[in-house]
């Protein structure tokens, strides 16, 4: 269960807004952190606490493939981004390295910056408790579980390789 | 099927696809940077294998932040280029016939028609223009390619866009991308792939189609794909390095949109800042001057798009409060336009000649820009930041319009310096 305040966005949040270019040079997580969301929310970082929500309407993560942007993300202590929809790099890069997104249009559009969410991925529930309400969200499809499960990309991979040499 | 289901039906071992199906498939080709690679390095090791799958079909170069901007980036690059030594992955020193990746790969012939070709890099998406299906992924998905020498995909559907009429003087590969995003938008072609189709396409040279192949991640695409035909084999000739095949889609091959513009009498196009799908014609930009005119990248750094710059700076000058940055986009490029001249009426004109390099396109080094300044750019992203202070702001066109406006000091049409 996952519960935590929203920190919401609008469409096309691109991945230079969210990790700028001139960082590309760092690698680890703690670092990239430290520059989370710099062009896109310059507050950002005295804003958010452990477990907090992002949330974006259309094409959230559009742009570059740096996975640079998820680890920030990550970084900062949000537990899960939720919007409309992803850009596709973004949305595989988030999954592999265990960000957990959702896609939903209606709690997108019945939530606000502040509100508070919680979230039982497996059961596939948001409730705004802010607002009272409960909404359902759609289970991953089956390949995209499994990898989920697993553990992330490199988790799964570990297995599958392991299970080709026995 | 259509061409993007040909392939990936043939490499995932399947006699057919559809849009939405989960695939497992072999992957061509492999490519990291120095801005992916560390991370795709430390996640390689996670996996507990020893050796990559397949040495000759992954390929390192260093792009981003080379030749070393800070001890940082060195770190980082001499990481990936111990990784590619201790594995004996294909490599590209700088300076050694190295260059920007895509437009590095396809000129040595490592990406062909028919390929499956992924990439740290969301550009990857450009060797479409060769009809290959190349798609760009983040660092642990590269990681665990690496590793299997496969990758997990979803089919997109295909978006078919039909270009009807012919090309104006001045308008290319670069105009009609810019046209198209504008239209559709930055999401209107999210999770799909894109076939460009039509007369005006099959008018259009291989390097217009790398442009316009480029930036079909800009839409959102997955990947956008052309058709092989006589320009291609002739790119592809005396650069093979293995067998490929070639797919067609066929008559009856199903697309989940079809668009169809008109171009004749097409202007110039030039995207406003914050985002490419701000396009509109050139006349249309109003009086904006500028601080900086790039011309190369990835998008724009071959040698037809420095010819195009090179025709218009001909016997002129760069205005006195502009800085033009002519980046080759290989060593190979930046040799033929040496040997043609083009750098000797760069420097006469007053730009500066860089090493191929990805720079300023991203903000990286090299060309950043300060606050309120603005630059015309041959690049692909126009995003807030994108080229240094987020209060700076960045114009996409083609190569000519950016000439053109580096001479006048502010963004023009072509027209107005070739007379
Ligand atoms: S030139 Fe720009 S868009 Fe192309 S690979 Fe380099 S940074 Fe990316």
């Amino acid at each position: 269960m996952l519960k935590g305040k929203v920190h919401k966005y609008g469409a096309d949040v691109d991945t230079d807004a969210i990790l700028p270019g001139q960082y590309l040079n760092l690698t680890t997580m703690e670092e990239l952190t430290r520059y989370c969301m710099e062009d896109a929310d310059p507050e950002f970082l005295k804003k958010v606490r452990p477990g907090d929500i992002m949330m974006a309407t259309t094409n959230f993560g559009c742009g570059s493939s740096r996975e640079h942007a998820p680890m920030a993300i990550k970084g900062s202590g949000i537990s899960c981004v939720i919007a409309q929809n992803f850009a596709r790099i973004f949305f595989r890069n988030a999954i592999n390295i265990g960000l957990p997104l959702l896609e939903c249009e209606e709690v997108v559009a019945k939530t606000e910056s502040g509100d508070t969410l919680e979230i039982d991925l497996s059961g596939g529930t948001i409730k705004n408790l802010t607002k009272s309400l409960t909404f359902a969200v759609s289970s991953y499809p089956g390949f995209m579980a499994e990898l989920i499960t697993a553990g992330g990309l490199i988790e799964y991979t570990r297995q599958r390789l392991e299970s080709r040499r026995v | 099927m259509n061409l993007t289901e040909k392939i990936l039906a043939a490499h995932a071992d399947k006699t057919a696809v559809s849009p939405g199906e989960f695939i497992n498939a072999r992957v061509d080709m492999i490519l990291v940077n120095d801005v992916t690679a560390p991370i795709s390095i430390r996640e390689f090791r996670r996996i507990g294998v020893s050796k990559v799958f397949d040495p000759r079909k992954i390929v390192m170069v260093p792009d981003h932040f080379t030749p070393n901007k800070d001890t940082i980036s060195a770190e980082n690059a001499k990481q990936m280029r111990e990784f590619a030594l201790e594995q004996g992955t294909l490599y590209f020193e700088v300076g050694q016939m190295c260059g920007i990746e895509h437009v590095l790969l396809p000129e040595q012939g490592l990406v062909l028609p028919g390929e499956l070709i992924i990439g740290a890099d969301s550009h990857t998406c450009t060797y479409g223009a060769l009809g290959a299906f190349s798609t760009g992924m983040g660092s642990t998905d590269i990681a665990a390619a690496m590793a299997t020498g496969d990758t997990w995909l979803k089919v997109p559907p295909t978006i078919k866009l039909v270009y009807r009429g012919n090309l104006g003087t001045w308008v290319g590969g670069k105009d009609l991308i810019l046209y198209t995003i504008g239209r559709i938008g930055m999401d209107g072609a999210r999770y799909s792939a894109m076939e460009f189709v039509g007369e005006a396409i099959e008018a259009l040279s291989i390097e217009g189609r790398f442009t316009m192949a480029n930036m079909a991640v800009e839409a959102g695409a997955k990947a956008g794909l052309f058709r092989v035909d006589n320009k291609t084999q002739l790119y592809i000739k005396s650069r093979e390095r293995h067998a490929y095949n070639v797919y067609e889609s066929d008559t009856d091959a199903e697309y989940a949109r079809i668009i169809e513009y008109d171009i004749s009498g097409m202007e110039p196009q030039v995207a406003l800042p914050g985002s490419p799908a701000n396009a509109r014609p050139v006349s249309e930009v109003g009086d904006v001057a500028i601080n900086q005119a790039v011309i190369g990248s990835c998008t724009n750094g071959r040698l037809e798009d420095l010819q195009l710059a090179a025709q218009i700076l001909k016997g002129k000058k760069v205005h006195s409060e502009v800085r033009c940055l002519v980046f080759p986009g290989t060593q190979q490029v930046y040799l033929d336009a040496l040997n043609l001249g083009l750098v000797e009426i760069f420097i006469e004109a007053g730009a500066a000649v860089s090493t191929p390099t990805c720079g300023p396109c991203a903000g990286l080094h090299m060309g950043i820009l300060a606050e309120g300044e603005r630059c015309i750019s041959t690049t692909n992203r126009n995003f807030v930041g994108r080229m240094g202070s987020p209060k700076s702001e960045v114009y996409l066109s083609s190569p000519a319009v950016a000439a053109a406006s580096a001479v006048v000091g502010r963004i023009v049409s072509p027209e107005e310096v070739s007379g």
